[in-house]
């Protein structure tokens, strides 16, 4: 067989939109989980007990069950609950609700990560616990969970490949949708795993780079 | 939903426990051994070999290189079933996540017991073997249990090239009843039972191979 690699260069406009859409979903889902997760975890941490164990349940679910299962639920099962979605808003909402879950478990190690000793020092020394939350424990926090938050981040940039199942028109989708039509799938996915590996990879490098510019900042 | 479509489910799961056991814990494992053994060679150019490995097959979402392997091997006049091409697939990413987690196990042992090793006038093997070893295994164990149970649940995206493990006959079913909500609720019930079942194994190896911790 031939590999025909210009096939798919004259698609790159395409690719180049789709890719677009690939990373509006992951910056779009990230940002949701991020703030969805601080909030599960800061409602598990400091919220009645009641709260914590209510929120347990959802939180395991979700981390114990595969995301295609919960993509399926939502976009095929919704309907019949009256919750008709479209496969983009279906998409964003079950990928934010994923990372929600993961990432309030990486804000909830970070809570627990903090010496009681700065706390107890913050009390000792008059601040409230507002202060203490927003001078210590935060500022704390961010840099000790900063790693598992860059990975986590690259793990979802992949996941959203996930959502070409349900046909959000994402790159996965538009890659392979043109190896189907030319029958050239072995360049297309070659070419798509590429793209990908490098956006993985560039996305490690800034988080490398962040973490090393912020590491100076680590005081826990 | 009745019994015999959630037993049709359950009869499904039994394939992605197979497929997740062999790729996971056989040739993932394996691979995934030689890939830290190259990343913790000597030789520079069995080290680039081994990053390279891992970061590429850590770099591409794992449903990616499924449909790569599925739609490369026919064409390199391969012709094997979906399920070898499933497993091939997944084999080949977990290898590179354990090999990651097993290269930073060697890499938590601390200096100064292999340097007291040697002291004692361990030979190499002897610290790889009676130092290094049991304490990186110690040390990678929960990081391996929760990359099994990760690996367990992409399993799911094997049903895309066509094998009927549990999601695909949920889908199968959901597609013939018009019962989505049941059929995929039952099938995720079934993936979080197997993946407290692994947690638990993987919190009694833990406890096993805890003891004289230091």
């Amino acid at each position: 067989m031939s590999f025909d690699f210009a096939l798919l260069a004259s698609f790159a406009p395409a690719i180049a939109r789709a890719a677009g859409v690939t990373l509006f979903l992951w910056v779009v889902c990230a940002g949701l989980g991020l703030v969805a997760g601080f909030a599960i975890a800061v409602a598990r941490r400091y919220g009645p007990r009641f709260v914590d164990r209510l929120l347990f349940v959802p939180v395991e679910i979700i981390r114990g069950t595969p995301f295609l299962v919960q993509v399926f639920l939502l976009y095929y099962g919704g309907p019949y609950v009256g919750l008709s979605l479209d496969n983009m808003p279906a998409g964003i909402i079950a990928l934010s609700i994923y990372s929600a879950a993961y990432y309030s478990e990486i804000w909830r190690a970070g809570f627990a990560a903090i010496p009681k000793g700065h706390v107890e020092a913050a009390s000792c020394v008059g601040m409230t616990e507002t202060q203490t939350l927003f001078r210590i424990i935060l500022p704390e926090m961010t840099m000790l969970v900063l790693p598992a938050m860059v990975n986590m981040t690259i793990l979802m940039l992949k996941e959203t490949a996930i959502l070409s199942i349900i046909s959000v028109p994402e790159l996965t989708l538009t890659v392979s949708a043109i190896g189907t039509q030319y029958y050239a799938f072995v360049e297309s996915f070659t070419v798509l795993a590429l793209i990908y590996w490098a956006l993985v990879e560039a996305c490690g490098a800034a988080g490398r780079y962040a973490e090393g510019r912020l590491a100076r900042y680590r005081f826990a | 939903m009745s019994w015999e479509l959630f037993w049709l489910l359950v009869e499904a799961a039994r394939l992605t426990i197979l497929l997740s056991v062999v790729s996971i814990g056989v040739f993932g494992f394996l691979i995934g051994v030689l890939v830290c053994a190259g990343m913790l060679s000597d030789n520079v150019w069995a080290r680039r070999a081994g990053r390279l490995y891992v970061s590429f097959f850590r770099g591409v979402p794992l449903l990616v290189q499924l449909l790569l392997i599925y739609y490369l091997l026919p064409s390199i006049d391969l012709d094997v079933p979906p399920v070898a091409a499933a497993i091939a697939g997944m084999s080949l990413c977990t290898a590179a996540y354990q090999a990651e987690i097993m290269r930073g196990g060697f890499a938590g042992v601390s200096k100064g017991l292999v340097e007291a090793a040697d002291m004692c006038g361990m030979s190499r093997f002897d610290t790889f073997r009676r130092i290094r070893l049991p304490i990186a295994v110690r040390l990678v164990l929960p990081a391996l249990t929760n990359e099994a149970i990760m690996m367990l649940k992409s399993s799911s995206l094997v049903s895309v090239v066509g094998v009927v493990e549990l999601t695909r006959m949920a889908q199968d079913l959901a597609a013939s009843t018009y019962r989505p909500l049941e059929l995929y609720a039952a099938a995720g019930f079934i993936y979080l039972v197997i993946n407290v079942v692994v947690a638990l194994l993987g919190r009694g190896l833990e406890a096993r191979l805890s003891w004289g911790r230091t």
